[in-house]
């Protein structure tokens, strides 16, 4: 059991000193034997990380390559019709790409200002007490499954920005957009929170003794100082808007329509995922084969946003002013 | 550029611009809590009324909405839960520890930390696929419980590393010296010393990885969880359901019935978070506690 006092410590100790007196000569074959064994073990789980990785992509390549047999490269890439399961077929990934783009800005034009302003007020303006409030809350929203969230989007923010905007569909990208904002918003905020709290206090101070105001040292100073770790947080939040599936399937509608119009139903690929898995789509068929195909597409979108925001972090750590 | 100004219509005005800011942070914190709050409202409001019915949580789903029930998901989620639990703790533990206690400061380490790090921020969807290639089709597993735990596993496992590894990092070495310096073993150092130290705040990370595991839907839809189930799963390859599947599909049917229900859903699954998050968060406090040992 877990030690409680120094005494249980204590006891800890002399049990292993007990296990230890048991290995004499005789036994100490066994002890190296277990040694490399539990080892192996263990090396073995950290293992599984790479091979998860690489079987990732041997999947996703491999059976994506058994779709570009039949369709070319060019056409997946710039066709704008997405139509796989349709009679008269074509498979351009664009307005499924411009679906995922659209919804992303809406959830970035919402969590990016809140959640940097949100970052800025935690780490710069607010007292203890409104910390004490805001944090948790943070927290909360970012523990809310997303399918909760898709159900608000559909159920409570589309009827009621319909009141506002008669244009609106039922399923749009609008409402999902904002939904997915809330959604991404503790992440922005709380990875901008920590990139401003690492700025020295030595600068706010330096800024503040040349006669500045607060606003002018927090603005002109700090969040300038912190712009690395903050671009970082917001390329994360892209990413997690890329990759986010369920609000888009419930709430935007399922059909890849190639437009930009926010009032409009659209498809995402992350959703398009989805339908052709829940259908009842031939297994092998050139149509099923398309999630791969979309699947790869999403991964390596979302792979080349993390690691540029891994490598910001990594390059700016050391270089703070 | 900063400009410090003297004359006092400027000062005036940086001093309009600090209140300013003051109102705007207030305001964000408004925006944030009236989200929750109109969130949990909404979902409460349309809810609770299925609640009051027994049969919400004895019933299997049915083409009705007034029948049907949670019983399925609800089972099948904590079947899922526990059995992913099963998988992914000793993996993640285990890695945790190879790369805490054991491992050499070389490129392979590094290799396996940023990839750790970089399966984390794969959409969970994708996982979805890989279960669906590797567990149900390549291994046979077809749709089955096993299947679903095992993709689940993956999908929680750089969690569940990061947090043990957390909590490894809390053990001070002092502890590992004094096992060392005795004449025991790595591992007999690791066993004996420095997990029982670091046990509970492994465990309070691992039981918050977890939690995600009981909100995730994208992969499981993926694999193919069913909806239409009118048994308990009996073994590991049986089919199965769990609650955010059941809520998806109730929340896209048109008819306002079956949203009630996924309304009361969404509240049984968050009272779920709420308790094992609350398990953890207790578990936590007991530990800061005893810091000083």
């Amino acid at each position: 059991m877990m030690p409680q006092s120094p005494a249980e410590v204590r006891t800890t100790y002399a049990r292993a000193i007990v296990q230890l007196s048991s290995v004499d000569k005789r036994n100490r074959w066994r002890v190296r034997l277990e040694e490399r064994l539990v080892r192996s073990f263990l090396f073995l789980c950290a293992v599984l990380g790479v091979v998860t990785t690489f079987a990732i992509v041997f999947i996703l390549t491999r059976e994506s390559l058994t779709f570009f047999k039949h369709v070319s490269l060019r056409e997946f890439l710039t066709g704008t019709v997405w139509a796989p399961t349709f009679a008269e077929k074509s498979y351009g990934v664009l307005p499924l790409v411009t679906g995922t783009l659209l919804t992303t800005l809406i959830a970035m034009a919402v969590s990016g200002p809140v959640g940097l302003l949100t970052a800025v007020y935690l780490s710069e303006y607010a007292s203890p007490r409104v910390r004490r409030v805001l944090k948790p809350t943070l927290e909360v929203l970012a523990g809310i499954p997303t399918v909760v969230y898709g159900y608000f989007a559909l159920t409570f923010l589309t009827p009621l920005l319909q009141r506002f905007i008669p244009a609106l569909e039922g399923f749009n990208a609008l409402s999902a957009g904002i939904v997915m904002g809330i959604m991404i918003l503790p992440t922005v905020a709380s990875l901008s929170e920590d990139a401003l709290y690492a700025v020295p206090n030595s600068l706010r101070h330096a800024s503040l003794a040349l006669g500045a105001t607060r606003f002018q040292t927090v603005w002109g100073v700090v969040v300038p100082a912190a712009m690395s770790g903050i671009s970082a947080a917001f390329l994360l939040g892209i990413s997690r808007a890329v990759g986010e599936t369920m609000i888009v399937a419930i709430a935007a509608g399922q059909q890849p329509n190639f437009t930009f119009n926010p009032l409009r139903a659209i498809e995402t690929m992350t959703a398009y995922i989805v339908r052709i898995t829940m259908g009842d789509t031939p297994h092998g068929s050139v149509e099923y084969q398309t999630i791969f195909a979309v699947g790869l597409l999403l991964f390596l979108i979302t792979l080349g946003l993390n690691l540029a925001s891994e490598f910001i972090r990594q390059r700016y750590k050391g270089a703070r002013l | 550029m900063i400009r410090v100004e003297s004359r006092p219509e400027w000062r005036m005005r940086e001093y309009r611009r600090e209140q300013l800011f003051q109102l705007v942070g207030a305001l964000i914190v408004l925006f944030a809590l009236t989200t929750l709050v109109v969130l949990l409202t909404t979902v409460l409001l349309d809810g609770y009324a299925r609640l009051l019915d027994i049969k919400f949580f004895t019933n299997f789903p049915s083409r009705r909405a007034e029948e049907a029930g949670i019983k399925a998901a609800l089972v099948g989620s904590a079947y899922l839960l526990l059995l992913t639990a099963a998988i992914a703790i000793p993996i993640g533990v285990g890695a945790a520890i190879y790369l805490e206690e054991f491992a050499k400061r070389n490129w392979f380490t590094r290799l396996v930390e940023i990839n750790i790090t970089n399966l984390a921020g794969v959409p969970s969807v994708i996982y979805g696929l890989l279960g669906l290639q590797v567990f149900v089709r390549t291994l046979h597993m077809d749709r089955s419980l096993l299947a679903g735990a095992c993709t689940m596993a993956l999908l929680a496992l750089p969690v569940i590393i990061t947090a043990a590894r957390e909590g490894l990092r809390t053990v001070p070495n002092s502890l590992r010296y004094g096992s060392l310096a005795l004449g025991a073993t790595k591992w007999q150092t690791v066993r004996y010393t420095v997990l029982p130290v670091a046990m509970p705040s492994i465990l309070t990370g691992v039981i918050l990885a977890l939690s995600r595991v009981i909100g995730e839907t994208a992969p499981l839809l993926v694999i193919g969880a069913v909806v239409y189930i009118g048994t308990l799963p009996d073994s590991l390859f049986a089919p199965f359901t769990v609650l955010p599947v059941q809520i998806y599909n109730w929340t896209t049917r048109p008819q306002h019935a079956f949203q009630e229900n996924a309304a009361a859903g969404i509240i049984v699954l968050l009272l779920l978070l709420l308790t094992i998050n609350a398990t953890a968060i207790y578990l936590r406090n007991r530990y800061q506690k005893r810091l000083p040992l």
